[in-house]
């Protein structure tokens, strides 16, 4: 019985060879092995959006894949938004509008928020709070997470 | 997690022979949103997991070939929602892939492994149903087309055999023009299970196919011949009493999660009704599109 695997991962652009234990989730690697912190553990079971990831440029929920399954992958977490120390127009403009509370959930959204941004880089607030509808903040920050997020979509090129 | 073999067969021989050979020991894992969760809390603990992801045979690619379109069994939820050939001829399928789950789940989820949980509140079992869907599975005897109507038993159980995987799922293209829709009830959007989910589809010969899930095991399809449903000009008076009949095939549990029996009765009425309505409207507008 194999117990581990080796994968590689490019993780915010770097690569990474890791040997895994096949019933660890990127999650667990992510944080654990690579101490990428992060990403947030929560739910557990798909529901809360705080340890979401970009795989290949979709956003999934790493408590939900195998390590294993991401093998070859390019993954990008809230670590890889901020550019040469720089933050990103989007971290920028949650820090603005106040959308950062106790900032557990904040994480998972800046990168649901980033995936989002790339595919519609002109959403209404509707398709917003849609496409974040898989991240819950317990303060309650949706009305400034959306703002954050139709801010950082004015501010980008037309 | 407990701890399981995980196995990466190459080759669909590879994967059935497996599947043969561990029985109810082997778990298949596809998008894995709903297998992670049960490995997780206990209620599934497989000796083996077998990731169908690279098998050679099985892809993602949802294609239309000779008045069908084929939705390989690594698809996910996402894809089917926006796909074209999907939008086109099945809309109420990508309705339904559109509201299962969160953006995250859509992402990872596919349509096969939704059908082969046999969740009775699978979001996309109702369209699947009504557009006649059939589950191509292949196992050591060879291949077989399952109609869907055929496949779900009750909740986790499905007429697939032993060494039995399901590598694409094919849906006819209507040959008459259609209207549907797919509506469900949830507590909370983004997601929540559905309390009630349901399709209906109105063809221009005045058969109208209504399939619903969530109120009891299994998704259950119900087809309407008179010609009434269908009718625009049908009193909602006449139109009652059939719905009724339909909706007969539901069963709700007491013992339910999410929403009590009564409720779900109360809402599928609802939602059937209003989604005779939809299906008729949505007909009738492509009637004018293409007049």
């Amino acid at each position: 019985m194999a117990c581990t695997l080796p994968i590689e991962i490019t993780v915010n652009g770097r690569r990474r060879a890791l040997e895994v234990a096949v019933h660890h989730t990127l999650l667990d690697v992510l944080r654990d092995d690579l101490e990428l912190t992060g990403t947030k553990e929560c739910c557990l079971v798909g529901e809360c959006g705080a340890c979401t990831v970009m795989v290949n440029g979709r956003i999934v929920d790493s408590c939900l894949m195998l390590a294993v399954e991401a093998d070859g992958a390019d993954i990008v977490t809230v670590e890889g938004l901020a550019r040469e120390g720089e933050l990103s127009p989007l971290q920028e403009a949650f820090l603005d509008k106040g959308a950062v509370q106790c900032g557990f959930c904040t994480p998972g959204q800046l990168v649901a928020a980033q995936a989002l941004l790339a595919a519609n880089p002109h959403p209404t607030p509707e398709e917003v709070q849609e496409g974040l509808s898989g991240n819950l903040c317990r303060c309650a920050c949706y009305v400034q997470i959306t703002e954050a997020v139709m801010a950082a979509a004015e501010g980008a090129p037309k | 997690m407990y701890t399981f073999a995980y196995e990466r067969p190459a080759t669909l021989a590879e994967a059935v022979a497996l599947l043969d050979a561990h029985g109810p020991d082997a778990r298949l894992l596809a998008g894995g949103t709903d297998l992670i969760i049960r490995l997780r809390d206990g209620s599934a603990h497989p000796a083996v997991v077998i990731d169908v992801k690279r098998i050679a045979e099985i892809n993602s690619t949802i294609r239309e070939e000779n008045g069908t379109v084929t939705i390989g069994a690594a698809a996910v939820v996402a894809d089917i929602a926006t796909s074209e050939p999907v939008r086109r001829h099945f809309e109420a399928l990508a309705d339904a892939a559109a509201v299962v789950g969160s953006v995250q789940i859509r992402n990872r989820a596919t349509l096969a492994g939704n059908i082969c949980n046999a969740s009775p509140a699978a979001d996309t079992a109702p369209a699947l149903l009504v557009y006649g869907a059939a589950v191509v599975a292949v196992g050591p005897k060879g291949t077989r087309r399952i109609p869907i109507d055929e496949f779900f038993v009750r909740s986790g159980v499905t007429t697939l055999d032993r060494g039995e995987l399901v590598t694409a799922i094919e849906l006819p293209i209507p040959s008459h023009r259609t209207g549907a829709v797919h509506l469900r009830r949830t507590r909370r959007r983004g997601h929540d299970l559905a309390s009630v989910t349901l399709c209906c589809a109105v063809d221009e010969t005045g058969v109208t196919r209504l399939a619903y899930g969530s109120v009891g095991p299994r998704p259950v399809l119900r087809v309407d011949e008179s010609g009434t449903l269908a009718d625009p000009d049908a009193p909602a008076s006449a139109k009652a009493p059939i719905l009724e009949r339909m909706f007969a095939g539901a069963s709700p549990s007491v013992r339910s999660m999410r929403a009590g029996p009564d409720y779900r009765l109360a809402m599928l009425r609802v939602l059937g009704s209003r989604a005779v309505q939809m299906a008729i409207e949505r007909l009738a507008a492509k009637r004018q599109v293409e007049a």
